[in-house]
């Protein structure tokens, strides 16, 4: 079994392969460069390297969303065009699930964070009870201090810190450490940002669970709708 | 064996999901268009975040019936030919994403097409006599160009918009005057039932360079117009308005491919582009090319609107000519024409 693990959701470009059960290869940029550009030769040259060629792949883990439109548009369509010469099965991971998967194992609330705009953050709170992932709360778009305060409410429930990831904790780091209350960490670079590998483990399992779509009905996850759609709706139309 | 090149085309770069399936070039074999006005007509205009996001629901079912309706499978094509520009670049990264991970994993060739250079292909569809070199009037929502075609994907631009495109003050004015969008299809309709010299609208030009245009002075003054009667309390009666708008855009237009064709003395002259199917210009074109002695050539209605078999057309002469996009390729939403 081969999966192809693919992040575009926001800042991150990641891909990689998952071989049964071992990550062969992974190649993460992590910079402004339009994922457009580099996503299809990251992809190139983790085949080439690992001589693996796309026609031996079993399906295409995609980051679903939350994150930036264009991003997710852009790994969407890219793993669309690649499932469809063989309608390969597209499993479709949430972005912020695979933040938190990638933390496997950590005694703590996960609360990954990605910068939403307009005074919001992306994120889900999660946990491990020993393997087992624990999905308290998926994907949500919600102000700063309000997750902190859900995050710490579930902490002091389980008796456990909060753990803070993803690529929005730079930007909002300062923040936390002015309204947090409760034990927090908050994870280092290498364990921070998004990864593709994050992506395809977690798809293999929701793949094993039976998730998974076709490049024809599998779709990004924007948990936002257009800003003409909202206004009309804020008109009453 | 078979020696036909079979090329499969993808358009993304407003609001039509569009795949076609082209033989040889100029053989449409499929061509299959999603269109999303009725999406849009509820908020005047084209919503870029609304076409993206439809161009992904689309975009797998449209190719894929652009295959069926050919009656060839993804082994039969020789190559992938996409839209990376110019357009909305939402909207164009979703045909160009989409076609580079088809491209790759099928192991075809893949093939960039310039939207502009489409339009002026779709000439090639319907015309099998058509060959450059021949002058064109390009005119769409987005694009007001004169450009001579020296031979395929070679242009030399000789004139252009220096602001609105002649479709989108066509859009602007239709909105004005409460007729909606899309603007260019429902002005032309009107100004059937108007006068077209009941008002007189000044004709743009530009100074120093006969062969630009300018309609944003022409559409103002359409907006000026409206606003003075309705300050005056007096009615507009909106078919003369219509047809004596179209008619200042028609005449402009006209007039300055008409010299073009006098001063070039060319023998071919063609229309494309959206406006292309805009019944007083076809009317207007053809009679001053019949006055000048030169051929005058349009497509189909069909393909003057946003559609891929112009773009598997415009695709087969670039394939043929050795052209091939990289894994890198990007959407290049303003991209000039004749510029790679």
């Amino acid at each position: 079994m081969l999966i192809l693990g693919i992040e575009s959701a926001s800042l991150t470009a990641s891909a990689a392969l998952l071989s049964d059960d071992t990550l062969i290869a992974e190649y993460t940029t992590n910079f402004k460069k339009t994922h457009s550009e580099t996503l299809l030769p990251m992809i190139d040259e983790i085949f080439r390297m690992t001589g693996k060629d796309v026609s031996e792949l079993s399906a295409v883990a995609v980051s679903q969303g939350p994150g930036s439109f264009t991003g997710l548009r852009i790994g969407a369509s890219l793993a669309k065009g690649l499932a469809l010469p063989s309608d390969l099965p597209i499993i479709p991971v949430p972005t912020i699930d695979a933040i938190a998967y990638g933390a496997f194992g950590a005694d703590a609330v996960i609360c990954p964070l990605m910068d939403a705009r307009r005074m919001e953050v992306y994120s889900g709170l999660y946990s491990f009870d020993g393997e087992r992932f624990i999905v308290h709360e998926g994907a949500c778009a919600r102000p700063l201090p309000e997750q902190i305060a859900a995050a710490e409410a579930l902490a002091e429930k389980l008796g456990k810190p909060v753990l803070y990831l993803g690529d929005g904790l730079p930007v909002f780091i300062d923040e936390i450490r002015r309204l947090m209350r409760c034990p927090s960490l908050f994870a280092p670079a290498h364990t921070r940002c998004q990864r593709g590998g994050a992506v395809a483990a977690l798809g293999a399992k929701l793949y094993s669970e039976g998730v998974f779509e076709s490049c024809l009905t599998f779709q990004p996850l924007y948990l936002r709708k257009s800003q003409a759609e909202q206004e009309r709706e804020r008109k009453g139309l | 064996m078979n020696d036909d090149i079979l090329i499969l085309g993808i358009e993304s770069s407003c609001d039509e999901t569009a795949a076609s399936v082209t033989r040889n070039g100029r053989e449409v074999l499929s061509n299959i268009i999603s269109s999303q006005i009725p999406l849009h007509t509820l908020y005047g205009g084209v919503v870029p975040e609304i076409a993206s996001r439809k161009h992904v629901e689309k975009i797998v079912p449209v190719i894929r019936e652009a295959l069926s309706a050919a009656e060839v499978t993804l082994q039969d094509i020789d190559a992938v030919a996409v839209t990376y520009g110019p357009g909305l670049v939402g909207a164009l990264l979703v045909g160009v994403s989409a076609a580079k991970g088809l491209a790759y994993a099928a192991k075809k060739p893949l093939v960039a097409v310039h939207h502009i250079e489409g339009h002026v292909a779709a000439n090639y569809l319907e015309h099998p006599d058509l060959e450059p070199p021949f002058g064109c009037l390009v005119v769409s929502g987005g694009h007001t160009h004169l450009v001579e075609v020296m031979d395929y994907g070679k242009f030399s631009i000789i004139g252009r918009t220096r602001d609105d495109a002649a479709g989108e003050a066509f859009d602007k004015v239709a909105r004005a005057i409460g007729l909606g969008y899309p603007g260019g299809p429902k002005i032309d309709k009107k100004a059937k039932e108007g006068d077209s010299s009941a008002i007189s609208f000044p004709k743009a030009s530009v100074d120093g360079a006969f062969y630009d245009f300018s309609f944003s002075g022409l559409k103002s003054a359409v907006l000026n117009y409206l606003n003075h009667a309705k300050m005056q309390g007096q009615e507009v009666n909106d078919a003369d308005l219509a047809a004596s708008f179209q008619k200042a855009v028609v005449d402009v237009l006209t007039e300055k491919s008409a010299a073009l064709i006098r001063e070039r003395g060319y023998k071919k002259f063609a229309i494309a582009g959206g406006v292309a199917s805009n019944s007083s210009l076809r009317m207007s074109m053809q009679e001053a090319c019949g006055r000048l002695g030169a051929k005058f050539y349009s497509p189909s209605p069909i393909y003057c609107t946003d559609n891929a078999a112009m773009i598997a057309c415009a695709g087969y002469y670039e394939y043929l000519g050795g052209a091939r996009a990289e894994l890198n390729l990007n959407a290049v939403p303003n991209v000039k024409l004749g510029e790679r």
